[in-house]
């Protein structure tokens, strides 16, 4: 194998790592903060998506169309947090893989119903367009490399949010001592909210910057919940740090599992879960 | 129930000032843990700048009664008025807005905060807009969370996270400070220590409603003590009058 080969597909590992990092932040901090298994949080990307696809069929522009489907992705998760994963903060475990199973069969047929059931595509922004040349006879993809700068950028400004402003130390605190937040007077059931809708921002945004690659599809969101879940389990339940770390891990053994061996890069990814967890039973950094 | 009328009778005399004056006023509390009645009818109030304590052995409601009026755990019947306004059904974290700073039984840590960050992200100015407390003045209170100040609170021994707690509650510029045992489980130097902040927050005329199991203490410190057997106040009167009586002590707290 020659080095342009290795050095393609590890800036493709990258890329989907800090793409899958985005999805699984969201769904880390939905269960270390409110101890919610959100199953719909895939839900969520293939909304974005589909968003995506619909808005920039009209608009014909790729930001335009994230400039107007965010807020209706970030609306929707306020209204699922206020209305139904509220009522299920003091409930089991199973409770709320149940409502939000429910979730994720209400959306794909609401997807069905709206946007029926063929593959679609997004093309890529003008702008970015083509490749960069890095090196004489090595061209990368633009919009891959404007997709992983994109989320990096985002990742070290969630960084900061969470470590350095008062409101990530309230979030926080919130993971590990609920009731003592509001004796503090704070309204926790606010910062839930908002951690929700935060969740749910991001990972529609993921399926928005994603379509242009991945195209859409219905069930979309699905596979991508279940590759989430194994970033999240690798990093540690609850731990952002473990959910970058894991997410690209799990990125570079997906993309090197499919040029190396293709036959098993679906199980690669499980093989890499097993292998940390027979090493670190509660994750990386849980 | 041997209540002490005449005891029970005489916080009266202050209480005749307006209700504007009293921080907490709570009225017939009932509070259940399920099918378990802990309160029976506890009336509680505590004025503006007033130290007063609630004493009384462990499971007799101390606890309860505190969770009751903060909204913590709900009574089943009864009211609570919070600087004059009915609070009985409102969210803790609104109750608190009201001006209440609160130290919880086992203290409440963030341990995944540092001191600082416990600190800052409490920091809030009181319900009059009132901002005599911040960083600077808790550091300086407490020199030993000062030099502690970017370790995890995890990590403090149970004296500095007693002193980061309150600390943190001080933080919320309250005009009530509710501490829930607040020296259980220290040294003895450390409890002195405590206690001369307690003192120094009394001074600075904001109220305290204090549960401790140091007696003597408490009775020198506050203004008024409230004892309590079984879910009821046995006695609400001044210190002064519950020192001449070490009999009630004797016979409901066990001295």
């Amino acid at each position: 194998m020659d080095l342009s080969l290795f050095l393609i597909q590890t800036m493709n590992g990258v890329q989907y790592g800090l793409l899958l990092f985005l999805i699984a932040s969201g769904l880390t901090l939905i269960f270390g903060i409110m101890h919610i298994i959100n199953l719909a949080h895939g839900s969520l990307y293939m909304v974005g998506a589909y968003l995506a696809f619909w808005i920039s069929s009209y608009t014909g522009n790729l930001f335009l169309s994230i400039l107007l489907g965010l807020p209706i992705a970030i609306v929707l998760g306020i209204v699922i947090e206020r209305f139904l994963i509220q009522r299920l903060y003091d409930r089991d475990h199973l409770d709320q893989v149940l409502l939000t199973f429910g979730l994720i069969l209400i959306f794909d047929a609401m997807q069905s119903i709206i946007w029926g059931n063929d593959v679609h595509g997004v093309p890529i922004p003008d702008a970015l367009r083509g490749g960069i040349m890095l090196t004489e006879n090595l061209a990368y993809p633009t919009y891959r490399l404007f997709v992983s700068g994109v989320c990096l950028a985002i990742a070290v400004g969630m960084f900061l949010l969470i470590q350095k402003t008062r409101l990530g130390m309230i979030v926080r605190g919130g993971a590990s001592n609920r009731e003592m937040v509001s004796a503090l007077g704070i309204n926790i059931r606010w910062v839930y909210t908002l951690v929700f809708a935060a969740g749910a921002g991001l990972t529609a945004f993921a399926g928005m910057i994603a379509a242009p690659i991945s195209s859409v599809y219905p069930g979309m969101g699905n596979s991508i919940l279940i590759i989430c879940f194994v970033v999240v389990v690798i990093g540690g339940l609850g731990s952002i740090k473990g959910a970058f770390l894991g997410a690209l891990m799990v990125g570079l053994v997906y993309t090197w599992g499919t040029v190396l061996v293709p036959q098993f890069a679906g199980a690669a990814v499980y093989a890499l879960m097993a292998a940390v967890l027979l090493w670190k039973p509660r994750g990386l950094f849980a | 129930m041997a209540v002490p009328r005449e005891q029970m009778t005489e916080p009266m005399a202050p209480q005749t000032a307006t209700t504007g004056e009293r921080i907490v006023e709570a009225s017939e509390l009932h509070t259940y843990y399920g099918d378990s009645h802990v309160l029976h009818g506890v009336n509680l109030t505590v004025q503006r700048g007033e130290t007063v304590c609630l004493m009384g052995r462990n499971g007799m409601g101390k606890t309860t009664t505190l969770r009751s009026i903060l909204g913590l755990t709900r009574p089943r019947s009864g009211t609570v008025r919070i600087m004059g306004q009915d609070m009985t059904r409102a969210e803790t974290h609104a109750i608190i807005r009201q001006g209440i700073g609160y130290v919880p039984e086992g203290r409440g840590m963030f341990p995944n905060l540092s001191v600082r960050e416990s600190l800052v992200m409490a920091a809030r100015p009181g319900p009059d807009g009132r901002r005599d407390w911040d960083l600077d003045r808790v550091l300086s209170v407490f020199p030993r969370i000062a030099e502690r100040i970017n370790h995890m609170s995890a990590n403090l021994s149970g004296g500095e996270q007693q002193m980061l707690a309150i600390g943190r509650a001080l933080m919320t510029n309250p005009e009530l400070l509710i501490l829930d045992e607040a020296t259980e489980g220290l040294a003895p130097l450390i409890r002195k220590e405590i206690w001369t902040v307690i003192r120094g927050i009394k001074e600075t005329g904001i109220a305290t409603l204090v549960v401790d199991k140091n007696v003597n203490v408490l009775i020198d410190l506050c203004d008024r003590s409230m004892i309590m057997v079984k879910g009821e106040l046995v006695f609400d009167g001044p210190s002064e009058s519950l020192r001449k009586q070490p009999e009630l002590l004797q016979t409901h707290i066990g001295l």
